[in-house]
C-alpha cells in the first residue's frame, strides 16, 4: 500500500452519510413504538352505533348513554323551553346562537339551527355531554331563573362544575364564559317515532 | 481488609468516588435549615420507590380492576394501608420538600453562574416529577383521578389543527379509558422513575462539580489553604451527613404523623372525591387537581378562551413553568444572596411567594368573578417576577459581600 493521507473532507462526508442514514432508520424504528400508542382494533370496534328508546322520556326530562366512551343527553323540551331558544333575550347571551362562527363545525349540517336538532323533531336534543373547555361533563340544570347561576339571566341549560361555562337549552355557549364552542352533536336519526340511533346519519 | 481495597480499586474507582463526593467533597461551613431539603427530596424519592414497587405487585392497571385493587390492597393485603399511605403521603411530602428546595434557590441565587445547569436539570426534574405523581393519580380510578385526566389530558386537544388526533393518540381510545390507564401505568412504574432517577444523578454531578451554594452567596473555593482546602468547608462526610440525618429524623416525625393520624389531609392529600369509582357520566360537582398542581391550574383558568381556542390558557400554563428556566438570565444582581441583595428583589420575591401562595389556594377554590378576577391579578403578578426581573435586581443598593462565610 502506498502512504496515505487522511482524507478530512472525505471522511466529513461520510460521518455526515452515516449520521443521516442512522437517523432514518430510529425514525423507521420508532413509527411501530408510536404507533402502539393509537386506538387498537378493540378500541376502534368499541365505537359502534348506540340505540335508545325515548317512548317515556317526558317533558324537562333526561338520559345519559355513553357512545364511544363519551356522554350522550337525550332530552325532551318542553314548548315553553323550546320558544326560549330562539327569543332575542337569550340569543344576545350567546356567544354563537347560529352556530355559525366558531361553532360551525359543532353539529353535523342538518343540526345547524336554533334547536340543533333534526328538522321536525325539535323537542328532542342529543347533545354529547363533554364540554368544549377541558372536557369535564356540565350539569343539567334546566330550571329558569336559578340564583347561583346568575338569576334573571339564566334561561335554563347546562352548568360545568369545574370552570363555570354555561350553555343553553340547545347547548350553545354563553358568552364570556372559558368555554370557547358549542357543545358537540352527535350524528343521529330517528329509526322510529320511539327509537334513536347515535353514531348514524340520517339516510339522506 | 486493604488488600480487598486495592483489589477493588485496580478495577472499578471505589476509594475515588467516595472521596471526591463524601470524604473530600468540602461544603460550606455556614448551611442552615434550608439545605435539609435536597437530601431529604433524595430520601423520599428512595422512598417513593420502595413503596411504588410493593404497591405494584398488588396492583391490578385495568379499568374494571383498578378501584378494586386499591381496596384491596387496603383491607386484605398485610400492611397494605401502610405500603399506600406511605406511598400517597410521599407524593404529597415530595413536593413540600422540592418547594423548599426552590425556594431556598431563590433566597440565596443557587441558580445564579456558576450553577445555571443545576437549576435547569433541576427544573426538568420537577416538571418530570408532576408529570409522575399527576400519573400516580389516575392509577386508583377514582372519580378525580378520571376527571383530573380528562381536563389534563384535554389541554392536548386544544393544540391547533392536531389537537384532536394527538388527544386520540395520547388515550389511545375516543375517551379516556382503559388504554390511558394500562399506559400511564407503564410511564408511572417504568418510564419516569427512570427519567426522575437519571436527572437526580445529573443534578448531582454538577453541583459536585461547581460545588454548593450557601446563604452568603459566595464561592468558598475562592478561599484555599496551602493544601488546596476551601478555607470555609467542611467534608460531607462526616458532618453534613449526620446533620443530614437529623433532618430525616425531623422530618419523618412530622411525615409519619400524617400517615397515621391523617393521611388524606382532609382532602387535600387524598380528594374525597377519589373515594367513590370513576364514573364517565357524572363530573363531581367541584374538582380541582391535587395541592402541588393547583398553582399552575390557576394560571390555566385565569386566561380566557381567544379566536375561540382554549390554547392561550394552555400555552400561559406551560409559559408559567418554562419561564423558571430563564431565571439565571433574567437576574442581573451582582450578589446571589437575599442577605445582601436590594430592596426591590425582596419585594419582589415576596409578592411572588404571595402571587404563588394565592394562586395554589384559587386553584382549589369553584370559579366566581371575584376568584376569576384574583387569579388574573396574580397570574399577571406571577409573571410580572420574571418578567420585570432583569430591572428591579439592576436598580437599588445592594449591601457589600463579606470575603469569607458568616456564622
Amino acid at each position: 500500500m502506498s502512504e496515505q493521507t487522511i482524507d478530512l473532507k472525505k471522511r466529513r462526508f461520510l460521518t455526515q452519510a452515516t449520521s443521516v442514514v442512522g437517523a432514518v432508520g430510529v425514525g423507521f424504528v420508532a413509527w411501530p413504538f408510536v404507533s402502539t400508542w393509537k386506538p387498537s382494533a378493540r378500541a376502534k370496534a368499541a365505537g359502534a352505533p348506540v340505540d335508545v328508546d325515548i317512548s317515556k322520556l317526558e317533558a324537562g326530562q333526561l338520559v345519559r348513554v355513553l357512545w364511544r366512551k363519551k356522554p350522550v343527553w337525550i332530552f325532551r323540551r318542553g314548548a315553553e323551553a323550546n320558544a326560549v331558544l330562539s327569543s332575542p333575550e337569550l340569543e344576545a347571551l350567546l356567544a354563537d346562537p347560529s352556530s355559525s362562527g366558531n361553532s360551525k363545525s359543532q353539529q353535523p349540517a342538518y343540526a345547524k339551527n336554533t334547536h340543533r336538532t333534526i328538522e321536525g323533531s325539535e323537542e328532542v336534543a342529543v347533545i354529547v355531554g363533554v364540554c368544549t373547555h377541558l372536557g369535564c361533563s356540565p350539569t343539567y340544570r334546566p330550571e329558569p331563573g336559578a340564583a347561583d347561576l346568575g338569576g334573571e339571566s339564566w334561561k335554563g341549560g347546562f352548568y360545568c362544575p369545574c370552570h363555570g361555562s354555561k350553555f343553553d337549552l340547545a347547548g350553545r355557549v354563553y358568552a364570556g364564559v372559558p368555554a370557547p364552542t358549542n357543545l358537540v352533536i352527535p350524528p343521529y336519526h330517528f329509526v322510529s317515532d320511539t327509537l334513536i340511533r347515535i353514531g348514524v346519519d340520517p339516510a339522506a | 481488609m486493604k488488600n480487598k481495597q486495592s483489589w477493588i480499586d485496580q478495577r472499578f474507582p471505589l476509594t475515588k468516588v467516595w472521596n471526591e463526593h463524601l470524604a473530600e467533597y468540602y461544603t460550606p461551613r455556614n448551611f442552615n435549615f434550608w439545605y435539609f431539603f435536597g437530601s431529604l427530596a433524595m430520601l423520599v424519592l428512595v422512598m417513593q420507590l420502595v413503596t411504588g414497587i410493593f404497591l405494584t405487585m398488588h396492583f391490578k392497571p385495568d379499568s374494571a380492576n383498578a378501584f378494586a385493587s386499591v381496596e384491596y390492597i387496603m383491607r386484605d393485603v398485610e400492611w397494605g394501608w401502610l405500603m399506600r399511605y406511605l406511598h400517597s403521603t410521599g407524593a404529597s411530602a415530595f413536593f413540600v420538600v422540592i418547594y423548599l428546595h426552590m425556594y431556598r434557590g431563590l433566597l440565596y441565587g443557587s441558580y445564579k453562574a456558576p450553577r445555571e445547569l443545576i437549576w435547569i436539570l433541576g427544573m426538568v426534574l420537577y416538571i418530570a416529577l408532576m408529570a409522575e405523581a399527576f400519573m400516580g393519580y389516575v392509577l386508583p380510578w377514582g372519580q378525580m383521578s378520571f376527571w383530573g385526566a380528562q381536563v389534563i389530558i384535554s389541554l392536548f386537544g386544544s393544540v391547533p389543527v392536531i389537537g384532536p388526533d394527538l388527544l386520540v393518540w395520547i388515550l389511545g381510545d375516543y375517551a379516556v379509558g382503559d388504554p390511558a390507564l394500562n399506559r400511564f401505568f407503564s410511564l408511572h412504574v417504568v418510564a419516569l422513575p427512570l427519567i426522575l432517577v437519571v436527572l437526580v444523578f445529573l443534578h448531582i454531578v454538577a453541583l459536585h462539580a461547581v460545588g454548593s451554594n450557601n446563604p452568603d452567596g459566595i464561592e468558598i473555593k475562592k478561599n484555599k489553604d496551602k493544601d488546596g482546602i476551601p478555607k470555609d468547608g467542611i467534608p460531607f462526610h462526616p458532618y453534613y451527613s449526620v446533620k443530614d440525618i437529623m433532618g430525616v429524623v425531623a422530618f419523618l416525625m412530622i411525615f409519619c404523623t400524617v400517615v397515621f393520624f391523617a393521611p388524606a389531609m382532609n382532602g387535600y392529600f387524598l380528594e374525597n372525591a377519589n373515594f367513590v369509582l370513576a364514573n364517565p357520566l357524572k363530573t363531581p360537582d367541584h374538582i380541582a387537581p391535587l395541592w402541588y398542581l393547583t398553582p399552575f391550574y390557576s394560571v390555566l383558568r385565569a386566561i380566557p378562551p381567544m379566536f375561540g381556542s382554549q390554547f392561550p390558557g394552555v400555552l400561559g400554563m406551560g409559559a408559567a413553568l418554562v419561564i423558571l428556566v430563564a431565571l439565571p438570565w433574567l437576574d442581573r444582581s451582582p450578589v446571589k444572596s437575599i442577605r445582601y441583595r436590594s430592596a426591590p428583589f425582596k419585594w419582589a420575591l415576596g409578592i411572588f411567594v404571595i402571587s404563588f401562595i394565592m394562586l395554589g389556594w384559587l386553584g382549589m377554590q369553584p370559579v366566581n368573578e371575584l376568584n376569576a378576577f384574583l387569579a388574573r391579578l396574580f397570574t399577571i403578578l406571577y409573571f410580572a417576577f420574571f418578567i420585570l426581573m432583569p430591572w428591579y435586581t439592576s436598580i437599588g443598593k445592594t449591601k457589600p459581600v463579606p470575603e469569607r462565610t458568616t456564622e
